[in-house]
């Protein structure tokens, strides 16, 4: 009996009724725990490590998603930039993380949603938002600048593993009106401590809603190291708690979170129900600008990680493949350019904010006391530039 | 053709209504499928409309809200039901930073159409933490709409039109009116249209006003009857809706009568019972002939049922209160 069955995360994340003979005595359990370290595909070396569970994506996806990689790095860079000169309040930087925000952007269909935090501007952009709609926030204009159905993104949260939830009601509206929909719901480390991620995991369970909850291990919340958020084995452990597979991946290896996610998302889109993933990386920097991580970690733990760059080793392996030349590598770094000069000319631009607003959306119909209010504070206005 | 209804079944006959009229009405929360809730609310419609319908969740009050605001985003309206009132707390962050403001934040982008049902307040003899007004938590949070029904009538129409809101409602049921019946012409009632959002005049009188909402609005009508009898004239205006709040309707009242009593059963600092007493002062205070005085719960925990009769509102703590409107100025 083979068990080359087609299944989406088939080892260690397949469905026991399809196992093979000898897996018959494997216990419920052994189909939902995590391979013993992080799948890795590509080492930072660029070389290619062989994984029976999960293959290594084409070349041409490869690139695709590389170019995407160049271009979040270079906004991250601009934007800790655009804080620096004051166009921004703050930026919380996915430094290093790069790979996995791209993964989640591109391991994903038109239909399906996107539930992203804070840090996961990257990820928001690369789903094909605007970068000023998307940075409005964090330039203080209002509290989200897109329309989250113009491309089914959420809005970023703040409250750490809220959002999980509203991944697991729009896959479970999803569901019941029959549509063909998945839901990525991202969190960290520290977010994984909180009530609403052990109720969003039970209750994707439960109802067996398309969602991959993806959980960016980046090491700290913001000061806390991770030792001090769980014992567990691992953050992919936890799945086998709710009855769902969990799988680690290294979260700096761009081939492994795509096979390991796109297999997830498979899964669920094939009424497999939901997965959890865990990608182990790091923040590189500090929390926020407004943070220092010299605080809390040494410098000689952050240089271990350089070495361990997603860019480094993706550009080492597909040169390698004769997939990537100067040429091409030229062209990426203008098209980052490109998303870098419409950020600083976006920012740079001098923004309006209409007062008006602050009462406008509170509720579909203005109440009588806010149509008060409203008044009271344009005739306030009035008379200051009377 | 007229039906004597309780509370209760006014309530579960508006949610089987909405969900045959709107196929995206669901109705979920602990206990409400198979047992059809604990008081009885949801009773039969996960047999009449299926276990997509009205089901049961694990029982997690913050994960029954966030799943809630998915699936509002996603094109459904959810019903859910928080078991009491102080069972709902745990769903407090949700209910705060998100429910209330998410269509604030996305500019009116994603809307959130759905209705957290409450059992609330007390008169039951229930034990600790199920007898509370949580109501002044939710009216001080910008983006809720928040009502409480006091009659059967009410509790029908405004439940249905709640669930039709366009924004979420946070819906009080004071659960020591769920016994409590009314003969209703159901098929008028289906078809007319509702006053949500407005105070009604539950009682007309001359002397003073009594503002009631909620579980108080009974005792306020039987005070006003004790008080009729001894020849002072009270007008009662059920405010129905905390959230919008009718201005218009209890201020009309207060300068007709010059005198008013707010009674709620919560705790009377910072209390929704403060802020009518603030709004009709500010508006009615040329017409006031005493200070407008309140009759609340203490500003203690609730109380175990064997205490609750001294800490409620009562007909004569009313009256008294009434009494100390400066009548001797008159």
């Amino acid at each position: 009996m083979t068990i080359s069955t087609g299944n989406p995360l088939e080892g260690s994340m397949q469905d026991p009724s399809r196992s093979s003979d000898l897996d018959q005595q494997a216990t419920a359990e052994s189909y939902m725990l995590p391979s013993g370290q992080p799948v890795q595909l590509v080492d930072p070396d660029g070389r290619h490590i062989h994984n029976d569970k999960y293959p290594l994506p084409n070349g041409e996806a490869l690139l695709t998603a590389y170019r995407e990689l160049v271009v979040g790095r270079r906004v991250n860079d601009q934007a800790n930039a655009l804080v620096r000169q004051g166009r921004m309040a703050v930026y919380p930087s996915s430094h290093g993380q790069e790979a996995c925000q791209v993964a989640a952007a591109v391991c994903i269909d038109k239909q399906d949603w996107l539930f992203p935090t804070y840090r996961d501007t990257v990820t928001v952009l690369a789903r094909g938002v605007d970068p000023i709609q998307a940075l409005t926030l964090l330039r203080g204009d209002w509290h989200s600048g897109y329309d989250p159905y113009e491309h089914n993104v959420s809005i970023q949260a703040t409250p750490l593993a809220t959002q999980l939830l509203h991944a697991v009601g729009v896959a479970h509206a999803a569901k019941l009106k029959g549509e063909n929909t998945v839901v990525i719901a991202m969190c960290g480390d520290g977010a994984t401590s909180e009530g609403d991620f052990h109720e969003a995991l039970n209750f994707a369970a439960v109802f067996h809603v398309p969602v991959v909850f993806f959980v960016q291990n980046n090491q700290y919340a913001i000061s806390v190291p991770l030792h001090h958020q769980t014992v567990a084995p691992s953050l992919a452990h936890k799945a086998i708690g709710y009855g769902m597979p969990g799988e680690r991946v290294d979260g700096n290896d761009l081939a492994a979170l795509l096979s390991v996610l796109g297999k997830a998302v498979e899964r669920a889109r094939d009424g497999g129900g939901p997965a959890l993933v865990e990608a182990h990386t790091y923040r590189m920097q500090s929390h926020t600008n407004a943070d220092d991580a010299t605080r809390y970690r040494e410098d000689d733990e952050v240089q271990q990680w350089v070495p361990k760059d997603p860019i480094k080793r993706m550009r080492t392996y597909l040169t390698d493949l004769n997939l990537l030349d100067e040429a091409v590598e030229k062209n990426i770094a203008e098209q980052a350019e490109t998303v870098a000069a419409a950020m600083r000319d976006g920012l740079n631009a001098e923004s309006e904010v209409d007062p008006e607003d602050l009462f406008r959306y509170v509720f579909t119909e203005k109440t009588s006391q806010l149509h008060e209010q409203a008044a009271k504070l344009r005739d306030e206005l009035s008379r200051e530039s009377a | 053709m007229s039906t004597t209804l309780t509370f209760a079944k006014a309530l579960n006959t508006a949610l089987a209504d909405e969900m045959e009229s709107d196929s995206t009405v669901v109705v979920f929360g602990e206990d409400v499928g198979l047992l059809g809730g604990v008081f009885r609310i949801t009773d039969g419609l996960t047999a009449r409309f299926g276990e997509e319908r009205c089901f049961d969740t694990p029982l997690a009050e913050s994960g029954i809200m966030g799943m809630a605001i998915g699936m509002a985003m996603n094109g459904l309206r959810p019903v859910v039901e928080m078991q009491f009132d102080a069972f709902a707390y745990p769903a407090f962050e949700q209910v705060v930073s998100h429910v209330a403001k998410m269509p604030n934040r996305t500019k009116g982008k994603v809307k959130l159409p759905m209705v957290i049902r409450i059992p609330y307040a007390g008169g039951i003899g229930g034990v600790e933490h199920h007898c509370d007004s949580s109501e002044s938590y939710y009216a001080h949070t910008p983006g809720l709409t928040v009502v409480a029904p006091a009659t059967v009538q009410d509790a029908y129409t405004m439940l249905r039109e709640a669930i039709r809101h366009p924004d979420p409602v946070v819906f009080l049921e004071p659960k020591k009116l769920y016994w409590s019946k009314e003969d209703l012409e159901l098929e008028s009632l289906r078809e007319s249209v509702g006053s949500f959002g407005r105070a009604v005049v539950a009682r007309e009188g001359s002397d003073a006003t009594l503002i009631a909402y909620g579980p108080s609005v009974s005792t306020a009508m039987n005070a006003a009857a004790a008080a009729a009898e001894e020849g002072r004239s009270l007008e009662v205006i059920d405010v129905r809706s905390i959230v919008p709040f009718d201005d218009e309707t209890v201020a009309a009242s207060v300068r007709k009568t010059g005198r008013a009593v707010v009674i709620a059963e919560a705790p009377g600092f910072a209390s929704v019972a403060s802020e009518i007493v603030a709004r009709v002062q500010e508006r009615c205070f040329h017409s006031l002939a005493a200070p407008v005085l309140r009759v609340t719960g203490f500003d203690i925990p609730y109380p175990a049922p064997k205490l609750e009769q001294f800490y409620l509102p009562s007909v004569d703590r009313i009256l008294d209160a009434v009494d100390d409107l400066q009548w001797e100025d008159a």
